[in-house]
């Protein structure tokens, strides 16, 4: 791939169900190694432009390019295993382990077992779990908060050149919240992957982004760096400013006002 | 002539029937699963299929089990007097709870776990043996149990179509109005289903997941 080229490029990307735009004409693009972030109110189509890009969801006009190819020119089960994927609730096979759990894609993948262990550890301890003490429990033996740890670790885990992720943290206690934001924030910075992830919660965007993107009713409305996107006057960018405004000045997390 | 007495007298006729009848009920068993765990595996994705199939699987089951023997008999190739005829009609029977239970079972797998499967690049068999069979086994086993449980009772009357197992005790004693010998079909077929019913429950406990 060249360099600068973008990793992933929406053009006049929309989708559509039963004649009901869910996305209208979208045109992004995003380099290797950004932190964007995807910043709107629920139903904005945020998740369906997420799901453009791992091809669970083919545009219904226009394209999205994904390492310059665009996805229908991919194989679905080979883009996926390249782009790793974390959802609120972490989506955890609860008949797993956690370290089962981040196994998966490197032995789909076909790595030696003796490489899989030793990167199960690796991603474990990275997302700050301790293997030996939690490795060998299933999901519902964590706390939230552990699981989506081990969600983050198995996405990582075949090494993707992308991750997206869905209101990873939305289904938090604020506490939690903070501690896996800011200790996201520093993984981020130190792995130098393209990352999208998707929030209501303009707090976060702002801790996290390195650029932010507003949509509304399935179109981008606003598209800054986080440093500049509050000065936008967009009456969106606004009404989002203003939540944050409202928030209580704790300098941690502000309620996010429960999350789905 | 006590009951008692009557079984130990006759207790190697009783054991025989007890196997015949086992034996029935384990191939009638293996064949509807057979039949119908794959079929519920194939209508995952087709929901109108799947409709289709559970009404044609609960049309089967609704026919009275005598009648349906009657149906097979005049039948070729199935038909006629004997176990061969008796099986198929009790791998009709088995076929709807076994159904039924591999559809829901494979269908209420959490949406959530299906996504990330999906999204991790499992293939659509990946995800089939690999999130949906384990997390739904004792949704699946539950069904094997409850098809199990009716085999059983049906099998008593296929001895009516001379098809041996422990409702030849029965129906004998019912001709002959001796108690003792209905006695010693009938208490070996209940305790038959007692069994299964508790052996296949303490399985599908094992399996649960979460």
């Amino acid at each position: 791939m060249p360099t600068g080229a973008p990793m992933i490029e929406f053009r006049a990307a929309s989708y559509g169900r039963n004649g009901r735009p869910i996305l209208s004409g979208v045109s992004l693009e995003v380099p290797e190694g950004e932190l964007l972030v995807l910043l709107g109110r629920s139903g904005a189509g945020k998740t369906t432009l997420l799901r453009l890009v791992n091809r669970m969801l083919l545009p219904t006009a226009g394209e999205v390019r994904v390492r310059g190819r665009a996805t229908p020119q991919w194989d679905p089960i080979r883009l996926r295993r390249d782009i790793g994927y974390v959802i609120q609730e972490g989506g955890l096979f609860p008949h797993y382990t956690a370290a089962e759990n981040v196994a998966l894609v490197p032995t789909l993948e076909g790595w030696d077992p003796g490489r899989v262990a030793r990167r199960v550890d690796e991603m474990l301890r990275l997302v700050g779990l301790d293997p030996a003490e939690l490795g060998g429990r299933r999901p519902r033996e964590l706390s939230g908060g552990q699981r989506q740890r081990v969600g983050v670790a198995r996405a990582m885990a075949a090494d993707p050149a992308i991750l997206l992720m869905d209101e990873p943290f939305g289904a938090l206690d604020p506490v939690t919240r903070a501690e896996l934001q800011k200790e996201f924030a520093a993984l981020a910075r130190k792995l130098g992957k393209t990352i999208v992830f998707v929030t209501h919660d303009v707090h976060e965007g702002l801790l996290l982004g390195s650029r932010i993107v507003l949509m509304a009713a399935g179109r981008v409305v606003a598209d800054a760096p986080a440093s500049q996107f509050l000065r936008i006057a967009h009456p969106e960018v606004q009404a989002f400013a203003a939540a944050l405004d409202s928030a209580p000045p704790t300098g941690g997390a502000p309620h996010a006002g429960g999350g789905p | 002539m006590t009951p008692t007495s009557f079984f130990i007298e006759h207790r190697h006729e009783i054991l025989a029937a007890t196997l015949e009848h086992l034996a029935m009920v384990t191939v009638a068993i293996l064949g509807a699963t057979l039949i119908a765990v794959p079929l519920g595996m194939a209508l995952i994705e087709r929901k109108r299929t799947r409709a289709a199939a559970l009404a044609a699987a609960n049309v089967l089951q609704t026919i009275p089990s005598l009648a349906l023997f009657g149906f097979l008999i005049p039948l070729p190739w199935i038909g006629g007097i004997g176990p061969r005829t008796a099986i198929v009609a009790l791998v009709f029977y088995a076929l709807l709870p076994i159904l039924r239970n591999t559809c829901v079972g494979l269908a209420g797998v959490d949406a959530s776990v299906l996504e990330a499967a999906e999204a991790m690049g499992l293939t659509k068999g990946q995800i089939l043996w690999r999130v949906r069979v384990p997390l739904s086994f004792s949704v699946l086993l539950a069904g094997i149990r409850t098809a199990t449980v009716i085999t059983i009772g049906v099998a008593t009357i296929a001895a009516a179509i001379g098809a041996g197992g422990l409702g030849t005790f029965i129906f004998r004693g019912v001709a002959m109005v001796n108690d003792a010998v209905i006695l010693a079909g009938a208490v070996p077929a209940a305790l038959l289903a007692v069994v299964a019913d508790l052996g296949l429950g303490w399985f599908e406990r094992r399996w649960k997941v979460a």
